[in-house]
């Protein structure tokens, strides 16, 4: 189980939380369980959703594994110059 | 992805060098090739039709006496492009930019463009298009364009993210909020506040190259481009959605790139040339004049952004607040959300909280410019911070150590941060002789700190040995600042040969697998990592082919110094193979030996900055002169030191243009003024002093050779250093950019009246 805290606009869509727990071993699994219990995430997670594990930002890979206890915090995909 | 792409802190033989780049002979004596040097038999000239109203339906276009000229092949409207976009907004908005459709939203929006034999013939037929136009009310500022009078832009749009689902359409597509902690009780703590709200105009990249492209759609339905761009992979993709291709059957050729900075990025012209050859069945050649780069493609934002710090005597931030307006353009945008995400990343705070706001105006669609949204939100952050350390008594480099993000900070952003540069580069700013060389009469000395996220993504590299033992590099990331020669360096390092052995190659979107754009800082820390495996996945291969040469087992071969060597004292009389040897023998041991890697590089690792600027202003003119400019940045490991130096210098040069001149301006009708170098001034080199440059190498964890991206960061920081340093100069807070002469001379006259 992961705790997984959401920025603002997407908290607002999962129902007011800002803070959603999730049993997942990968950002896979995570992004699937996400759309499962939060329909309304599923738009966004196809628009792109990067997951920062422990402050590092994964905007692909989504086979990266969640480790327990790691702080997970999902954030838009954005672009660079 | 079988690859570790783990920090090894491994010795360098190769790189941290600083060879000649392997494009500098062709480019020095103009043998490069650039979006507009390339030529197909049969050629036309295309040639674009662009709204002269800033807002104003299309009621009818009428091309028939245009078509009905000698010498025009072709002739395009929106109906040649239709809407294939299936649903997807974003692509609909590259659609509808790239040709408009019900309405034109901009001065420049293209609404027609022909093909002819001749540059003349075209012009003539674009005077020939009878375009009716309903001009409909406009709005170009960022602030007027929030208020409910304003004219509406498309009113489909209804703000995203208010707590209450909007009734009535907005400019305002979407809120976003940032933050930890509790402001209001952070602001309770504080001693000081410093409360400000700034403003910063429309810049444009300013690439010396204007888009340009050459198309050529074939009867059987396949196609190629030869294009000006930061990512081939990607324009085919966009292109082959909106003409309904299959995108194997679209073949693109990046051309050498003269400057892109984020502005190339986006498809504007290709799609437009490609539609024009398919209907005309004949080659076109589209490149863009300079009044139609600055008019139609896509500038950055416009900003009005507001500020309130607070501290306690002790120089603590006790709380820190942001709300940012940015301008999109006439299409939906992320821009003040990225803005709000990077305003305060350099510092550590309790209670944070930042808003955006993007809005929409009749300008062209906002496109990224280099570390896009965040030189603003700096600009203005760094300015309250500057202030506020001055109202405390404080050193501003001292202040801001104070309250730097470090290791275990949770960023306002929203993650906890890993190991970071911000307090390095402060520290070495402190301790530079640049802080402490004495300054004249109506000089000043600013500093400020910035930063950006830096990204990777989808890479595709592959490494081939030839018969001669050297070796070709195909990449797939247009090489925009030298990152050529970074790779050769790191294929050598791994390889265990000379640079010069190494011949790098951007391949075309036919010859290697998919990648995306060189933007987000991740042209060498991507494909590096991609040409590490690839160089690691031939080492395999040349370690098999030698195990064959010797007959014995592959386990007893190991790779060392671009030699396969037999190890165990059975194998003491063997003598090492180079690779070389092993290249002339592989006809006899299994033919060509390559290596190839396709990966997603993720992890790309946080960037800080911080620069020193000193200026001088005349007081009676209100001119300025930048005097000395230093820039400190975090380089995780510096491939090759002098590219390195590029993007830090080119970032501060570009940062010195927008901060002092460089503006979009507009007239009433909502008509650009100054579309041309002459009226939109960039620095040019005897505007600007030597930029001076430290490199600070703090490995990322999440690379091989600890690299992060370098090319962004660097002009974060410098509307905020050279504000700091003109104020101090002037006496004056400076709170709108560009302070060009009028602005900073009406600011000392406002200061002396006041």
């Amino acid at each position: 189980m992961v705790e997984v805290t959401l920025w603002g606009s997407l908290g607002a869509i999962a129902g007011g939380k800002s803070k959603v727990e999730i049993e997942a071993k990968d950002i896979r699994e995570l992004f699937r369980k996400l759309a499962e219990q939060y329909p309304g995430l599923e738009p966004y997670i196809d628009r792109g959703i990067a997951v920062a594990i422990d402050g590092t930002i994964y905007r692909d890979t989504w086979s990266k594994e969640l480790p327990e206890g790691a702080e997970i915090f999902l954030l838009p995909r954005l672009a660079g110059g | 992805m079988n690859f570790d792409p783990r920090y090894s802190g491994r010795n360098f033989t190769s790189v941290g060098t600083r060879p000649i780049r392997p494009d500098g002979v062709d480019k020095v004596t103009g043998r490069a090739r650039y979006g507009a040097d390339f030529n197909m038999a049969g050629q036309l000239v295309g040639r674009v039709l662009r709204s002269p109203h800033a807002h104003a339906t299309i009621r009818k276009i009428d091309t028939s006496k245009a078509e009905k000229l000698a010498g025009v092949k072709a002739v395009i409207t929106a109906a040649d492009l239709p809407d294939l976009t299936d649903g997807d907004a974003a692509m609909y908005d590259i659609l509808d930019n790239c040709m408009a459709r019900k309405k034109a939203l901009y001065d420049g929006h293209a609404v027609a463009a022909v093909a002819a034999v001749d540059a003349r013939t075209a012009r003539q037929a674009l005077k020939l298009i009878e375009v009716d136009y309903e001009v409909l009310p406009h709005v170009t500022d960022v602030d007027e364009a929030m208020k409910h009078s304003a004219p509406l832009i498309n009113d489909a749009i209804f703000t995203e993210g208010l707590e209450q689902k909007p009734v009535k359409p907005s400019n305002v597509t979407k809120r976003t909020q940032y933050g930890h902690g509790d402001i209001h009780e952070g602001f309770g703590q504080a001693d000081f506040v410093v409360e400000r709200s700034f403003k910063t105009e429309q810049t444009h990249q300013g690439y010396i190259e204007p888009h340009a492209c050459v198309a050529n759609v074939s009867s059987d339905g396949t196609a190629d481009l030869w294009v000006c761009t930061q990512g081939h992979f990607v324009y085919r993709q966009h292109c082959a959605q909106l003409l309904g291709m299959e995108a194997s059957k679209l073949r693109v050729t990046s051309s050498e790139i003269g400057g892109g900075f984020g502005g190339k990025t986006h498809v504007w012209a290709e799609p437009v040339a490609l539609a024009l050859s398919r209907k005309a069945g004949r080659p076109v050649k589209l490149v863009m004049t300079r009044d139609e780069v600055f008019r139609a493609s896509g500038p950055t934002s416009a900003t009005s952004i507001d500020v309130r710090i607070g501290a306690r005597k002790d120089g603590t931030i006790t709380a820190a607040e942001a709300t940012l307006r940015y301008s999109c353009g006439p299409y939906a945008g992320t821009w003040a959300e990225i803005g709000a995400m990077t305003a305060f990343a350099c510092y550590k705070l309790e209670n944070v909280r930042t808003v955006g706001y993007e809005v929409l105006v009749n300008r062209p669609k906002t496109a990224a410019y280099r570390a896009p949204s965040a030189p603003m939100a700096a600009f203005a952050v760094e300015s309250a911070v500057d202030e506020l350390a001055k109202e405390i008594g404080m050193d501003p480099v001292e202040f801001r150590i104070r309250n730097a993000a470090q290791e275990g900070t949770r960023s306002s952003y929203g993650p906890v941060y890993g190991p970071i540069g911000i307090g390095p580069t402060l520290e070495a700013v402190k301790n530079h002789p640049h802080m402490k060389a004495p300054l004249g009469k109506n000089q000043g000395r600013g500093m400020a700190c910035g930063f950006w996220f830096n990204f990777g993504g989808q890479t595709c590299t592959d490494l081939n040995i030839g018969m001669d033992g050297s070796v070709s590099l195909a990449v797939g990331t247009v090489d925009v600042g030298g990152s050529r020669a970074s790779l050769s360096l790191v294929a050598a390092e791994e390889l265990g040969i000379p640079y010069e052995q190494i011949k790098a190659v951007v391949a075309d979107t036919s010859s290697l697998g998919y990648n995306d754009m060189t933007d987000g800082s991740r042209g060498t820390f991507s494909s590096s990592m991609a040409t590490i495996s690839a160089a690691r996945n031939a080492i395999k291969v040349l370690r098999e082919r030698a195990a064959q040469m010797w007959d014995i087992p592959v386990d007893d071969v190991v790779w060392e110094k671009g030699h396969a060597i037999a190890k165990g004292e059975k194998y003491d009389n063997l003598a090492a193979l180079s690779l070389k040897e092993i290249a002339a023998a592989s006809g006899k041991t299994g033919g060509p030996i390559a290596g190839h890697s396709e990966l997603v590089a993720d992890g790309a690792g946080v960037s800080f900055a911080t620069h020193i600027c000193d200026i001088e202003v005349d007081p009676e003119t209100g001119s300025t002169r930048v005097l000395r400019y230093t820039v400190v940045q975090d380089a995780g490991k510096a491939v090759h030191p002098t590219y390195v130096e590029g993007q830090y210098q080119g970032g501060a040069a570009q940062g010195i243009g927008w901060a002092l001149n460089e503006e979009y301006i507009y007239g009433k009708d909502g008509r650009l003024q100054n579309p041309g170098f002459l009226d939109y001034r960039i620095p040019v080199c005897s505007d600007l002093p030597m930029i001076d440059t430290q490199i600070l190498e703090i490995p990322n964890p999440n690379h091989p050779y600890g690299v992060r991206g370098v090319g962004e960061t660097s002009i974060v920081p410098p509307l905020a250093a050279i504000a700091n340093a003109v104020s101090n100069a002037a006496g004056v807070r400076m709170t709108h950019i560009p302070m060009s002469p009028p602005r900073i001379l009406a600011a000392i006259e406002a200061e002396r009246g006041g």
